[in-house]
């Protein structure tokens, strides 16, 4: 009998808990959070009080949340929320008025350019990107017995993740490296089980120089284990001897693995470094049409200090239809993100500040946003 | 499907009709009171029936659709790309090598897991003192309040490592039996998976195997030991006989669980491309793993496709539960007779 009373109990506490979290669910567009954007007196323009909410790229999370806190405390009637929930997610939120921009790995594909349309997101207007942070992609291995930095080709590398190339005494790893003598030990490349932008950008390096697939999200490779996540990745290099992956710069230096030199256009083996990465992101065509602005990297540029595996993450946004109360606030805080303070932070936290002509660029989308 | 399964295992079905007598007994004597809260308990289950059927509708007409925009056959093929990053846009996705990855580690799981499961409750229940076994209980079931993200990260960063040696000696030995050959790397294999699945099964298992045989009835293990029976006979004969479906069904309850586990076999698999038959060499996934790791990059069809992916999972779920019911069942009637 007394299971029978607590079971009515519990059934009507599950009830409940089922009734206000489905209240709580899909489509509350959030524009009710504030309305409190008639910021008053002086500094109205650059400090605009209310909340701001974006979600996506768990890649840049650590950039945002340094831009986030050096913000708020530079506007103290401000307050930004990112919801590092992955590239995918943080669309979907954008897209169901969840968040009011979000932050990607890549730029929008065709579809999701559509779907934002179809939507009624932006009203009649479209989403936009404006590339936001950028960084580096290591190459990272475990080879017991070889502690110098080894260089290998992209051509090398190509092969490697396709599985043409499986032990390390290959005689086309020998060729990049004279002197060294490498252990006869099979190769176990890993690659990113989910998809991720440093897939896609390290893929682009790889199919420009050296022949691979074309670059996607989602590892095009043929050979090698997934593995989730860039923690995950790292991970399984440390503990298998013999393993090889690309990782975010940030990863190989905290987890201390060893990174290899890559080649450039001119087979020069190019050092890591976040100088070498900003030269070669320096050399990246900007491409705005509007305010829709996307970094194309110059793969062809190939001075010996210039490291090619490198990446760029978006912020996507409303380029015209934004919500009016929250205009003031998206400008605000993606202006700070862009302004050379916020970009000098970049370094410490393992990004790449973005070079002068796309952060002007930006710069200039930014303003036109309405 | 958690620890409080045993109560509701033990409790004999002949105690249904009791309450409904207490209940009327006391509508006749109070009147408002009960029957406002008799009224908004049944409001409840109907609301839940609601709910649940609203879900229901939900993740169906999403799978639906998702399954409708599929260019490959949704049952057979092996690739997982809905999202069509790999061809254009077009979706092409199949449940085929989640599920089997899927069956696998939890097969592995159990077989690792139960004997040990069911060698604990014994000791438990009938070779220590009562009181060092409560003890001893108590932690097994401890086992069950690790968090599995920390069985996660313990199989990546610790078991892992070790895995290797005895992968190669099953391989050395069972070499021949293509199941265990392996391209001579080890670890990170459904077989490393499912022994962390057995770790992570052995709490329910031995706590609902010992509240079965407890249970055993005394007069039955004397009369073995009456009948000049050792310690290891009487258990033969009084002990696993009495508690043969229980015991079975607390093994599928287990395999339930296995099946539905997440995150840490998202941690200690990693993927290759295609159907993995070989499960001492590297690579696998399964349902579970696969929604952890693609959901957060999913656009609206690779969304739709991983909630038909968990409609799949949920309906092997539903059919473990269904056969472990039914085992139940079948052990109350033999008790009752």
């Amino acid at each position: 009998m007394k299971f029978q009373r607590y079971g009515a109990v519990a059934g009507v506490a599950v009830a409940a808990a089922l009734a206000l979290s489905a209240c709580g669910s899909d489509n509350n567009s959030s524009s009710s959070s504030t309305t409190s954007a008639a910021a008053s007196g002086s500094a109205a323009s650059s400090c605009p009080s209310g909340t701001l909410n974006s979600a996506g790229s768990t890649a840049q999370a650590n950039a945002i949340s340094q831009f986030i806190k050096d913000y708020q405390t530079k506007c103290s009637g401000t307050t930004v929320n990112y919801n590092a929930n992955g590239s995918g997610a943080g669309f979907t939120s954008f897209v169901q008025k969840q968040s009011d921009f979000a932050g990607s790995d890549y730029a929008m594909s065709t579809t999701q350019a559509a779907q934002v349309k179809s939507s009624g997101r932006c009203g009649s207007g479209e989403a936009i990107d404006i590339p936001a942070v950028g960084g580096a992609i290591a190459v990272i291995y475990n080879i017991p017995g070889v502690t110098a930095s080894i260089n290998l080709d992209a051509k090398t590398l190509a092969g490697i993740f396709d599985g043409t190339i499986t032990n390390w005494n290959n005689a086309a790893i020998a060729k990049d490296n004279p002197g060294v003598t490498f252990p006869s030990l099979a190769i176990q490349p890993f690659f990113r089980s989910d998809a991720s932008g440093t897939s896609y950008n390290f893929s682009n390096y790889l199919n420009h120089l050296g022949g691979f697939a074309a670059a996607n999200k989602q590892w095009p490779g043929k050979a090698g284990q997934g593995a989730k996540g860039s923690a995950g990745v790292a991970a399984k290099v440390k503990s298998t001897s013999g393993g090889i992956a690309y990782d975010e710069y940030s990863y190989a230096s905290q987890n201390n693995l060893t990174y290899a030199k890559v080649s450039n256009a001119a087979g020069d083996y190019v050092q890591l470094s976040s100088a070498n990465a900003a030269q070669f992101i320096a050399q990246a065509q900007v491409e705005q049409t509007g305010a829709d602005t996307h970094v194309v990297f110059n793969y062809n540029y190939s001075n010996a200090d210039a490291y090619p595996a490198v990446l760029v993450t978006y912020e996507i946004v409303c380029g015209t239809g934004n919500d009016s109360s929250k205009l003031p606030l998206i400008k605000g805080f993606l202006g700070y993100a862009l302004s050379s303070t916020a970009q000098s932070e970049l370094t410490n936290l393992g990004y790449i500040p973005l070079p002068s002509n796309v952060a002007s660029a930006d710069v200039k989308a930014v303003d036109s946003l309405s | 499907m958690s620890s409080d399964t045993p109560p509701v295992l033990a409790e004999p079905e002949g105690q249904a009709p009791e309450p409904v007598r207490a209940r009327s007994a006391l509508t006749e004597k109070a009147g408002l009171g009960d029957r406002a809260f008799a009224g908004s308990a049944r409001a409840a289950a109907v609301f839940i029936l609601v709910i649940m059927a609203a879900i229901a509708g939900f993740l169906i007409y999403q799978a639906v659709n998702a399954i409708s925009q599929d260019k490959v056959n949704f049952l057979t093929s092996f690739a997982w790309d809905p999202d069509g990053n790999n061809t254009n846009g077009v979706p092409t996705f199949g449940i085929a090598a989640i599920a089997w990855g899927t069956l696998v580690t939890s097969v592995v799981g159990v077989l690792l897991g139960a004997p040990v499961a069911i060698g604990v409750a014994l000791f438990i229940t009938q070779y220590v003192p009562r009181k060092l076994g409560s003890f001893f209980g108590y932690i097994v079931d401890l086992l069950a309040a690790v968090p599995s993200v920390v069985y996660g990260l313990w199989g990546l960063l610790v078991l892992d490592r070790h895995m290797s040696g005895v992968s190669k000696l099953i391989e050395d030995v069972l070499g021949w039996i293509p199941m265990f050959k392996t391209n001579g790397t080890y670890g990170s294999s459904m077989f490393t998976a499912g022994v962390v699945l057995a770790i992570m099964i052995l709490p329910i298992v031995a706590a609902i195997s010992r509240e079965i045989y407890k249970q055993t009835p005394r007069e039955q293990i004397e009369a073995a030991y009456a009948l000049g029976a050792t310690k290891w006979e009487m258990i033969r004969l009084a002990v696993l006989p009495y508690g043969r479906s229980g015991v079975t069904s607390a093994v599928i309850l287990g395999f339930g669980r296995a099946l539905g586990e997440t995150i840490a076999v998202a941690m200690v698999l990693t993927t290759v491309p295609g159907l993995v038959t070989r499960i001492l060499q590297p690579g696998g996934n399964t349902i579970a793993a696969n929604i952890a790791v693609q959901f957060g990059e999913a656009f609206t069809t690779g969304r739709q496709a991983l909630i038909a992916s968990g409609l799949v999972l949920f309906l092997m779920t539903l059919i473990v539960n269904y056969v472990a019911r039914l085992v139940i069942r079948r052990s109350t009637n033999k008790a009752g007779a």
